[in-house]
């Protein structure tokens, strides 16, 4: 039959095109979502390297950073300015993560995983109780100038939350690169996870490094705790993306920074584009799905380093 | 010798576990010497090293350093005041470079300038190090490793070196290498070692003083010279056959340790 071939061909190129923007639109806000994952994965990469347990609590972590921060600047709490507010509330967190560990994990050294593992699980039940009972159960907005405006690149609307996230995510990244690899302190991270006896023997610290890495893991998910309510509405139980953010762990290979990173963003950028191509239901389970695929097909995840040791 | 005692150990028990692994041992380690430690798997050698460490607690004894009791004390204190522990194994940091392990073994130290010196000292006792600084160092063999184990201990700049077989698992050429380059180190620098080997040959070689452990406790002590010349040592450790009148095989004599 003779279709009207006209209009056909003059409209697909401008279907296309839609179809291009609307595919990057999906792909920056899934990278900015992946960048909240990634934070809270390296939190539990840094974790795991430095002391061979896995934080559960990593997201409430996240969570709890989020509501100090509000806290602090939001009118109805404090008040004050969010760029005092925002360091503020990342040292708070610091503190929180070196006090979590002095206090409380110290005083499982020798147990084990399990142990460590469960009491993780149940610190995050208490976090969020915590906040359920400080800053109530209702989802609230921090009032944060990340959160206000867009830009647009031709067609293409981004949030300037989403481009701030990505660009401190970056950033951070960039800057825990070069402490881990310049700084003594960050060598001596490095050394402590990679071989703590020998670690020992070199005169380092063991313990009180290890403190410092919950510390840094706290400030960490601080950081994303701000992103994240850069992005939407908060309430106690946001934490739970921290499973999430634990697969993305997971496939970029537990024990890996840039592994860490690198699952966030692919979990992140996976998820806009199965809620928007699969039906809806399946898209929920899409990143566990590649959880599944990486776990058959690489059980050391994407980015693994793992190395055996020469005798 | 009449040298000033650097360490000196009185009665020493430490636990393994449930297992009482140094059943009072007594030893001492003059200023300027190798004293070798020797002794099968299991004698307590190594168990031995890890609680002069710090990384056991020893249950009764004292550990005298520089006049100072240090028994007990955290491994990173114990570090501080100048005893370096090159484990066994190597015990490399794996994912690091060369470079960043030697600069770990300065963990301790501050002087910028002074931790160079002896980066460039480490370089020119081990030439290999210097060539393969970029590298990771769980790419090394394992020779290169023992030589970076040792490497990143002299960057301590120690007072003394506590070395946990040195010459395990590498060739007999590697092992005459590196022993070669033990014996300068004591010369040149005046490092002080307590050595621990099952290598007993080329351990009272390299050493002044030897002492033989067996199951916790110091079973025979003296120079290294009369160490050698014992016939327990040359039956039991140094593998020599004797062949008495009615063919006596090894695992039919007694030890008596004279």
């Amino acid at each position: 039959m003779p279709e009207p071939a006209v209009p056909a061909t003059n409209t697909e190129p401008i279907n296309g095109r839609e179809e291009d923007l609307e595919t990057l639109q999906l792909f920056v806000s899934g990278l900015a979502n992946g960048c909240v994952y990634g934070l809270i994965a390296l939190g539990f990469v840094l974790i795991y390297k430095a002391t061979e347990a896995v934080n559960f609590a990593q997201g409430d972590f996240m969570m709890i950073g989020a509501f100090i921060t509000l806290g602090l600047t939001n009118a109805g709490y404090m008040g004050l300015p969010f760029w005092l507010a925002a360091p503020l509330a990342i040292a708070i967190m610091g503190v929180l993560g070196y006090l979590l560990d002095y206090l409380v994990l110290r005083h499982l050294f020798g147990q084990s995983q399990t142990a460590v593992v469960i009491l993780t699980i149940a610190i995050g039940f208490v976090l969020r109780f915590i906040a359920g009972a400080i800053w109530g159960h209702e989802p609230q907005t921090l009032e944060s100038p990340l959160a206000v405006g867009d830009f647009r690149f031709g067609g293409v609307v981004l949030g300037f939350a989403d481009v701030a996230v990505i660009v401190v995510t970056f950033l951070l990244t960039f800057f825990l690169y070069q402490f881990f690899h310049r700084t003594k302190l960050g060598l001596a991270m490095q050394a402590a996870s990679q071989n703590q006896m020998a670690a020992y023997y070199m005169g380092i610290p063991v313990r009180r490094v290890q403190g410092l890495i919950w510390g840094l893991a706290g400030m960490v998910a601080g950081v994303a705790g701000i992103l994240f309510a850069s992005q939407g509405a908060i309430d106690p139980n946001v934490g739970l993306i921290g499973i999430k953010a634990f697969a993305a762990a997971v496939i970029g290979g537990f024990g890996s920074l840039p592994g860490a990173l690198a699952g966030g963003l692919i979990v992140g950028v996976i998820e806009p584009f199965a809620s928007r191509y699969l039906p809806a239901g399946y898209s929920q389970i899409a990143p566990y799905a590649l959880l599944l695929f990486v776990l058959v097909f690489r059980p050391n995840g994407l980015f693994s380093q793992v190395r055996t040791k020469k005798v | 010798m009449g040298a000033e005692t650097l360490l000196e150990i009185k009665n020493l028990e430490s636990f393994y576990g449930p297992i009482m692994a140094i059943r009072g041992v007594s030893l001492s380690v003059a200023k300027g010497q190798i004293v070798t430690v020797l002794g099968a798997n299991g004698a307590g050698k190594s168990t031995l090293l890890k609680t002069i460490s710090g990384i056991m607690d020893p249950e009764k004894g004292q550990i005298i350093f520089e006049g100072h009791e240090i028994q007990g004390l955290e491994p990173h204190v114990i570090v501080k005041r100048g005893i370096v522990h090159i484990p066994e194994g190597r015990e490399v940091f794996p994912l690091l470079t060369v470079d960043q392990n030697l600069s770990l073994g300065a963990y301790t130290r501050s002087d910028k300038v002074e931790i160079e010196r002896d980066r460039q000292l480490v370089f020119d006792y081990f030439p290999i190090l210097a060539e393969r600084r970029g590298q990771e160092a769980g790419t090394l063999s394992g020779g290169q490793q023992q030589m970076l184990a040792i490497g990143r201990g002299l960057m301590l700049r120690p007072k003394i070196m506590l070395l946990d077989e040195p010459s395990l698992g590498l060739s007999p050429l590697l092992v005459q290498e590196i022993f070669a380059i033990l014996a300068r180190l004591n010369k040149d620098q005046g490092v002080t070692m307590m050595l621990v080997e099952q290598n007993a040959g080329v351990a009272l070689d390299l050493a002044d003083m030897g002492y033989v452990m067996e199951i916790g406790r110091i079973v025979m002590d003296g120079t290294a010279e009369r160490l050698s010349q014992s016939d327990d040592i040359k039956a039991f450790y140094l593998g020599h056959q004797e062949q008495g009148q009615r063919g006596e095989r090894r695992w039919k004599r007694k030890k008596t340790w004279r």
